[in-house]
């Protein structure tokens, strides 16, 4: 008695019809091969797996895929829409925010949330909105680097070219 | 730059690469310290033809891993020898049904006594995996001259690498029994011996690929060739390919950590804090089998009398074996523990002499033609005193630690104010392969230059977040004359790179990039010559700067793209290979552990400042400074990203971070107990390079990878004893071993002084 | 087979689990039900989640008290702008839990009815004396958080009930609240210790005081000795003193993967005795 599910995945409908309590990390990696959502933990330590479901960082490793129905997800290959790297991935590369990159995504989407929020950032804020997103290999100083360069690129009288 | 892949989500890591027909692996594994197995009973899955399961007898191959000693089995046979080993191995179409399978194979087995503590393996003279000494001087003529001994005990814990990528390999056989390993891996190449005895293969039938790697800091130096060699066994047996990928859960329990040290100090000192002799003794615990043991024990012992002089020093090592999960690399190597060691006894001898921590230091430490205990001289790029200058300009270090000590002693103990501290380490680390490990190997490699026209880079050096796939192609572009977009590095694989060696030991950098930086001025000059040839000039008269080939006198003859592409057309491809050459004669003697140890040292200096919470003695590192002297950064962003990384390691390796174990049992085996900082954590950071050039680097470039583990865990523990007054000299100092070491008295100004030897 | 269900009315949530064949599990935000499942068992079951349901939802502010509906997250709890003026411990507690991705997932109710030994939020609801309303299809009830954590691991809810909501008093002037929790890390870590508190200091001594305390014993613990200890009371350094011994006598701490019982002693011991000695300067 398996029934389809709908929700939207980086702006695109899909729809589902296997075990509703499959993990929506596993629903992207293996149904829909997006395979930029990692996972370290399954357990939602890490962080690796995040995701935005309805804007709102979550662990794809936490949530079975029934849940999401009707809802919108954004992954890491959803920050780039057009094929051209965000404000955001272009300061992860140039402030050296990425090391090994298999927390990047996560971080990536997390911080994408927290620019999208409109607070005002600041290095103790990046570093509390990050804090569900393990990093081994950069010691965080120039991830929140990145954060707040991209704030500034974002902003509307930023130093965006 | 391979950072757009890896922020777009198109980066392929092991378990992202999908094949059709692939089966998953699974392993089976010891669920007790030491016992002798009976039996491995696999009837229960009898003749399902979705299902392969191999123990110890199926091996093709003499049941080992080759590393140093061959004594790291592929699957366990006869005796148990660690919680965790491996005993069968399990593939079928899908996870779950591997997993199912496993589940329904019986290990019957009598339990045998387990030794699974150092201290244990001590006290019942538990085999020894490995040993040296190291003896420089007169020791017993120093303490004889001292005004003062100094004695102290230190301990380190395990450490746990946690790269958040876990280990996996994907084996894909091949019609004529060949196979292709893809994997998750520093050292291609150590796979590749590892799997050809073990397979009964000729070389070339086995290929083995780097994909992306999620961090390594050494786990993925040793570890991979157990993934690999289970992976590959189960796709010949099934005959199709196998994803072997290790949950969280069976990372932590099954995969190699850094090794736990005892370290005991006895010093002899003058008055004024020299150093007069040193005697040390250092016991690292190797877990169940040898993997590196050797090697890593070898530059524990070299490094263990830290970046001092010291006319008498004796030191000797041994690593014994315990009944737990093998410890094996981990970045530092060894020396990350005996240096905590050194700078805490330090710290020790400063206090019994009433000098603060920054003065004990500059009275002992290096200066160039200074001699180290194994006759070294230390000619060039000794930048130790420098470091300690710069983070003191700083940092005012000596006035903000005698501040905090002041603060200490008046304060209300009633005040609910956080305490503060401020503590200071200094640490050097060898460049490269120890001893003549360099020198054996003469490192080739390759540069080819091919249509497009590019130049190919071929190195066995993976690249799993350091950056050096940049710092490479700048190297080169940078030696040949070019710009970096005309250099690519070509992803390691065994079946197109030489073997460049592994990538550990801080080495890739200044052993890999020197050989390239000389392979590179080859290639540069043949394509000038080949210029001037055909514009009838001298030879010597034409050089390629900045992708243009020009005169002396600056006349532009054209572009490396067209020089190339006429060079190519004429020739063919043409390649270069170069090997590593170590400078001028120097050699060290691996029987008396004399010469020289390594071919440059880098420097560091940590200031770490802490605050701490007077109720609960919880710890919360504020700010780190690191001062280092790398030789010269090549790309000082990926420089400052390494150094930054290793010293939060480092930090927490000191205050935070701990594998426990129960009946050699790793218990914290999830991460919500097995824990590393998150960016709450981890403090703000100021990262300094000093550049002292090295000779024998490209560019004067020395190793940066392992350098900044070295000092941060006995700063921020002498952070806590500025701010509490509370001695720690074991790892990780939770608030829990605070509260201990106040409860035993472990307090600044409490306790016996220093043996006084002369009136 | 596996059924999942997504009722969008508590009614209708209730019905399903009255009508289900088989034992019918609950989730809300699921973080601690997906880490506690294995991802290989294919076992059927019927489940059925409570995030689509309107009644269980929302912060209602009235003159008479706040009720947290049980879906409410801890990041809804966390700006929750009146809440954070009026009862900062709230906020406090709410931050303290887990990363933002866990924040945003998991429920005050989750934590509640999962009734862990270590739950963060738990002691607050003791220290505040909240009362929590559940829903079965006879009606409501009500019973304090108290009376609901019964023993380790075990609450009073009965097959087929739900957590409607958590409700506590508006607070009163003078009245002081403290929250601490202390754990591995500064961030994601599941608590050592946590003490909740609420006190008021009028003429000069204590009332109304109410001290918890969480992850020391098999469940969270009011510290009633130390509470009669402090009623009525003129706070001075002697009672703090005073105070801190005897809540280290009301605890069972243990040895764990987290913490020693010793160390868990010892913070209990001055997170009590800071509590008390606050309200000297006060």
């Amino acid at each position: 008695m398996t029934r389809e599910l709908e929700f939207q995945v980086n702006g695109e409908s899909v729809s589902f019809g296997g075990s509703p309590l499959k993990r929506l990390l596993d629903v992207l990696r293996q149904d829909l091969h997006l395979i930029g959502t990692k996972e370290g933990c399954g357990e939602g330590e890490c962080g690796s797996c995040s995701v935005l479901l309805d804007g709102q960082p979550v662990c794809s490793c936490l949530i079975p895929i029934f849940q999401v129905e009707g809802a919108s997800v954004t992954t890491v290959e959803g920050l780039a829409p057009r094929g051209e790297p965000s404000p955001l991935q272009k300061a992860f590369v140039q402030e050296g925010g990425v090391q090994c990159g298999a927390c990047t995504p996560g971080i990536l989407v997390s911080a994408q949330a927290l620019l999208s929020s409109g607070e005002e950032l600041s290095r103790v804020l990046v570093r509390d909105r990050l804090c569900g997103n393990l990093c081994r290999c950069t010691g965080y100083v120039r991830v929140v680097d990145a954060v707040i360069a991209a704030s500034q690129m974002d902003a509307p009288h930023g130093r965006m070219s | 730059m391979d950072g757009w892949s890896k922020v777009d989500g198109s980066a392929l890591y092991v378990d992202d690469l999908s094949v059709p027909g692939c089966w998953h692996g699974v392993t089976v594994r010891s669920v007790v310290a030491r016992a002798r197995i009976l039996e491995v009973d696999t009837s229960a899955l009898g003749g399902d033809p979705n299902v392969v399961v191999l123990t110890a007898r199926d091996l093709p191959g003499p049941n080992f891993l080759h590393l140093i000693e061959d004594d790291w089995r592929v699957l366990a046979e006869g005796e148990i020898e660690h919680h965790g080993e491996p005993i069968a191995l399990v593939a079928a179409p899908t996870r779950a049904s591997a997993l199912e399978a496993a589940r329904r194979i019986v290990v019957r087995t009598e339990p045998l006594p387990a030794i699974t503590t150092l201290d244990e393996a001590l006290e019942l003279h538990a085999p020894l995996l490995a040993e040296c000494a190291l003896n420089h001087g007169d020791v017993d003529e120093g303490f004889r001259e001292a005004d003062f001994v100094v004695e102290g005990t230190y301990r380190t814990g395990h450490q746990e690498h946690l790269y958040i990528e876990t280990q996996g390999a994907l084996a894909i056989p091949h019609q004529d029994g060949g196979v292709e390993i893809f994997g998750s891996l520093q050292c291609p190449f150590y796979v590749h011996k590892a799997l050809v005895p073990l397979l009964q293969l000729p070389p070339e039938r086995v290929r083995v690929v780097a994909t992306a790697v999620g961090g390594g800091f050494g786990g993925k130096e040793d570890f991979p060739d157990v993934v690999a060699a289970h992976a590959a066994l189960l796709a010949r047996a099934a005959r199709h390919p196998v994803k072997l990928i290790y949950d969280r859960h069976e990372d932590l329990v099954a995969t190699t950590k850094r090794h736990p040290s005892l370290v005991r100090h006895r010093s002899a000192v003058k008055r004024d804090g020299t150093l007069l002799a040193m005697d040390i003794d250092v016991t690292l615990d190797g877990g169940a089998y040898t993997t590196l043991s050797p090697v890593v024990l070898s530059r524990g012992v070299l490094h263990a009398g830290g970046p001092y002089r010291c006319p008498n020093v004796r030191v000797r090592g041994r690593v014994v074996k315990t009944n737990t999960v093998p410890n094996g690399a981990f970045r530092g190597f060894g020396a990350p523990q005996t240096q905590f060691a050194m700078e805490r006894h330090l710290d020790r001898i400063a206090r019994s002499l009433g000098l603060d921590p920054l003065s004990i230091r500059e009275r002992n430490v290096y200066v160039p033609m200074d001699v180290t205990p194994t006759g070294q001289v230390l000619h060039s790029s000794v930048s130790g005193r420098e470091c300690l200058e710069e983070a003191e300009r700083r940092t005012r270090f000596r006035e903000v630690w005698r501040a905090y000590e002041a603060e200490r002693l008046r304060r209300d103990p009633l005040d609910a104010s956080p305490l503060r501290g401020i503590g200071l380490s200094l640490a050097w680390h060898g460049t490269g392969f120890t001893g003549n490990g360099e020198r054996r190997m003469r490192s080739p490699v390759k540069l080819r230059l091919r249509s497009g026209p590019r130049l190919d880079v071929l190195v066995a050096a993976t690249d799993f977040g350091q950056g050096t796939s940049t710092v490479l192609a700048q190297i080169v572009a940078e030696s040949a004359g070019l710009t970096a977009s005309s250099v690519c590095v070509v992803n390691p694989d065994t079946a197109v790179v030489p073997d460049s060696g592994p990538t550990v030991a801080s080495r890739t950098v200044m052993i890999i990039g020197r050989a390239l930086s000389i392979a590179a001025a080859r290639i540069s000059r043949q394509i000038a010559g080949f210029a001037a040839a055909a514009r009838g000039l001298p030879e010597a008269s034409v050089h390629l700067r900045n992708g243009i080939v020009r005169t002396i006198l600056g006349q532009e003859l054209g572009t490396f793209q067209e020089w190339a592409d006429a060079l190519l057309a004429t020739r063919g491809e043409l390649e270069v290979e170069e090997r590593y050459e170590p400078l001028g004669g120097e050699s060290f003697d691996e029987a008396t552990y004399r010469g020289t140890a390594y071919p440059a040292y880098g420097w560091i200096c940590n200031v770490v400042e802490v605050t701490v919470d007077p109720d609960t003695l919880v710890a919360q590192p504020t700010h780190a400074t690191a001062v280092t002297d790398v030789g010269r950064a090549i790309h000082p962003t990926l420089c400052k990203g390494q150094i930054e990384g290793g010293v939060l390691q480092a930090l927490a390796f000191g205050y935070l971070e701990e594998i426990q174990h129960v009946e050699g049992r790793v218990r914290n085996d999830r991460l919500t107990t097995c824990l590393i900082p998150t960016a709450k954590d981890a403090p703000e950071m100021t990262t300094i390079l000093v550049e002292n050039p090295a000779e024998s680097g490209p560019f004067g470039a020395k190793g940066v990878g392992e350098l900044p583990m070295d000092a941060g865990a006995a700063a921020v523990v002498a952070a806590l004893e500025n701010a509490t007054g509370i001695t720690v000299d074991s790892l990780p100092a939770t608030p829990e071993k605070l509260l201990l070491a106040r409860e035993r008295g472990q307090i600044v100004g409490v306790g016996a002084p220093p043996e006084r030897r002369t009136p | 087979m596996t059924q999942a269900f997504s009722p969008r009315s508590l009614d209708e949530a209730l019905a399903l689990i009255q009508g289900a064949k088989e034992p019918v599990t609950l989730i809300a935000g699921g973080t601690d039900w997906m880490v506690g499942r294995s991802q290989d068992d294919a076992s059927p079951r019927t489940l059925v989640s409570l995030l689509r349901i309107p009644e269980l939802r929302g912060i209602r502010v009235t003159p008479d008290g706040i009720e947290l509906g049980s879906l409410v997250s801890f990041t809804e709890l966390r700006q929750h702008d009146g809440l954070a003026a009026e009862y900062p411990v709230l906020s406090e507690m709410a931050a303290s839990i887990g990363g933002w991705q866990i924040q945003n997932r998991a429920t005050l109710g989750g934590n509640v009815v999962n009734a862990s030994p270590a739950g963060d939020s738990l002691p607050i609801w003791l220290a505040l004396r909240a009362e929590l309303s559940l829903a079965s299809p006879t009606g409501l009830r009500t019973l304090t958080y108290e009376d609901f954590h019964r023993a380790y691991r075990r609450t009073a809810l009965n097959p087929g009930e739900i957590l409607v909501s958590i409700r506590v008093t508006r607070r009163t002037p003078g009245q002081v609240c403290r929250f601490r929790k202390v754990g591995t890390r500064a961030a994601q870590a599941i608590s050592k210790v946590v003490v909740a508190s609420s006190l008021i200091k009028t003429d000069g001594v204590l009332r109304n005081v109410t001290l918890a305390a969480g992850s020391v014993a098999p469940i969270p613990l009011r510290l009633r000795a130390t509470e009669g200890l402090l009623e009525g009371q003129v706070p001075t350094v002697l009672l703090a003193e005073r105070a801190a011994a005897s809540a280290e006598g009301e605890i069972s701490p243990i040895d764990d993967v987290r913490s020693t019982a010793s160390y868990r002693r010892f913070a209990l011991r001055n997170l009590i005795r800071r509590i008390v000695l606050e309200s000297v300067s006060a």
